[in-house]
């Protein structure tokens, strides 16, 4: 993150866009939890090595393609489109043979039993990238261009505009999927009873690896974005993305889509004010989230935008 | 009795049919027969079976053994969603709407199955003119109203899916004397549209007096069948489901 304003107003502006930038790749990845845990009540702890194998695979197909410097124009546009896609269908597909392989046979089983299955999942897909491309970061081509609108002693930099402007539009398109959509209805109805759900004819199994894809995808695109901003690949650069991301969607109410969307821009934004105003702000502004998750855990469960209707009358 | 002049043509069968949850058997070689045109009744008391019945009508729990018949088909090798795209619904016990989501979107859900948006609408009116009292609540929040609400917008969901064979699950449980006599008044018209009905209930008095036939199950066996007049004469009967 950089900050290159000199004034007090400035800083705090400019820590404000960093944060929203960030706060935009926490609330993509927060979608997917929420949308899993609302779908099949399970914290799919791999999630975060997910979206960090976007990462991975773009990192490795452009530097296939030789790409190392910044590029521009209608080129700097089909590369952007197509890591995003890339990273879309890597995450989006991986998130769904995880949840054929490892989840769906435990689905009658104990909570305690799927929620291990995830941690493993986790390992596995961390080993495999470390085996894979090494345990030392790696960095990323960044190629989109620096430079960005100046407003004053501000510079909002255009891949921050970029991100937040993508993340906007695809937060759009997931709530009218989920609104308006046949697979949206499907997908709200399994969630709030799937035996219900299946007497109605929607197929369960089908609605929940829709549930698994649309949250890869996003998780994918996060992955994306997330390394043009901090263009630094690591295995476990989701491990920690992950849990961050995971709070964001607790913090506005767990299977709550406009609360892990709320969420995450708010935990980014806390993150960069904390980075940038407490004394070693960088140590602890992940102390600084976790202890935001503590306190949502004991003064408001449900999270900020919990569900208040009733389950069951 | 209508079914008596029309040639009685098979709707439902279950044949031989053993349930289990793990080691306990509930349902114990359960024959049962639904004939097209009828209203039909399964009796018993708290934990007979008779929840498990229709849940293993309808896939939901797979019987170890025997079969379930629709109109001459194997439905009990068929998934949930499958089955019920034959023409068989179920109106769950506890009614089970979808209670974030508006009586609209509940009874849209009920036709999920179909894609034409404008026979949906169709059905939903034709819903709303059964029950004026959903119209009223059409953009209402499911989980916000009354049982007797909840019960007449899961009958309707059901009926979205235009099935030839209706069953119902309690449809009765928790509602006043005024809206149990409402919601058998409403079935006599479903039938009357040429529906099919298969009634699960505790209320044995309304059900005998609604239905052609009925069935007494008992821990899972069916100890009793006949005529629903019959059924009401009958001093077993009497004795335990109606009081004396």
């Amino acid at each position: 993150m950089i900050v290159l304003a000199s004034t007090s107003s400035g800083i705090f502006i400019q820590t404000m866009v960093n944060g929203i930038t960030l706060g935009a790749v926490y609330a993509l990845v927060a979608l997917g939890y929420t949308i899993v845990y609302g779908i099949v009540e399970l914290i799919n702890f791999a999630h975060g090595d997910v979206f960090m194998w976007s990462t991975a695979i773009t990192l490795v197909v452009l530097n296939s393609m030789h790409v190392s410097t910044a590029v521009y124009g209608f080129t700097l546009i089909g590369l952007l489109l197509l890591m995003i896609v890339i990273g879309a269908v890597v995450s989006g597909t991986l998130n769904v043979v995880i949840e054929r392989l490892a989840y769906r046979p435990l689905r009658k089983a104990p909570r305690l039993a799927p929620l291990i299955a995830a941690i493993g999942v986790s390992f596995i897909l961390e080993n495999i990238a470390e085996l894979w491309l090494g345990a030392s970061g790696i960095s990323y081509p960044d190629f989109f261009p620096n430079g960005g609108i100046v407003l004053g002693d501000v510079t909002i930099q255009y891949i921050d505009v970029v991100v937040v402007v993508l993340t906007v539009g695809l937060m759009y398109g997931l709530n009218m999927l989920v609104r308006s959509t046949k697979m949206g209805k499907a997908m709200r109805a399994t969630a709030q009873d799937p035996e219900a759900a299946a007497l109605m004819g929607v197929d369960i199994n089908q609605t929940i690896s829709f549930a698994f894809l649309v949250g890869g995808v996003l998780a994918g695109v996060a992955g994306v974005f997330y390394s043009l901003v901090i263009p630094v690949y690591a295995y476990n650069v989701g491990f920690e993305l992950g849990l961050i991301a995971f709070t964001a969607a607790v913090l506005g109410g767990i299977g709550n889509i406009t609360g892990a969307m709320a969420g995450g821009f708010l935990i980014g934004v806390i993150k960069a004010l904390a980075t940038n105003y407490l004394p070693n702000g960088s140590d602890l502004s992940d102390a600084v989230v976790f202890a935001i998750l503590v306190l949502v855990l004991a003064l408001r469960p449900s999270g900020l935008l919990g569900q208040q209707v009733p389950d069951k009358v | 009795m209508d079914g008596k002049l029309k040639a009685l043509k098979s709707m439902l069968e279950l044949q031989n049919i053993n349930t289990f949850y793990g080691p306990s058997h509930v349902l114990q070689d359960m024959t049962v027969k639904v004939n097209q045109g009828e209203i039909v009744c399964l009796l018993g008391a708290n934990a007979a079976g008779k929840t498990t019945t229709m849940k293993t009508i309808f896939g939901l729990v797979k019987p170890k053994d025997g079969k379930v018949m629709f109109k001459g088909e194997r439905i009990d090798t068929l998934k949930t969603d499958q089955i019920i795209k034959k023409g068989i619904i179920l109106s769950p016990e506890g009614r089970r709407v979808f209670s974030r989501m508006t009586v609209r979107e509940n009874l849209e859900m009920g036709a999920f199955m179909f894609t034409n948006t404008t026979q949906v609408a169709e059905d939903i009116d034709k819903v709303y003119a059964l029950f004026p009292r959903l119209k009223e609540r059409d953009k209402q929040i499911s989980g916000t109203m009354s049982g007797g609400e909840q019960q007449m917008l899961a009958i309707g969901r059901a009926l979205m899916a235009r099935p030839q064979l209706l069953c119902l699950d309690e449809p009765s449980l928790g509602l006043s004397p005024i809206l149990v006599q409402t919601v058998f008044d409403t079935i006599h018209k479903i039938r009357q549209d040429g529906v099919t009905i298969f009634l699960v209930e505790q209320n044995a008095f309304m059900a005998l007096s609604n239905a052609d036939r009925g069935y007494v199950l008992q821990s899972g066996k069916i100890i009793m069948e006949d005529t629903a007049q019959n059924l009401l004469k009958n001093d077993t009967v009497r004795a335990a489901y109606l009081g004396g």
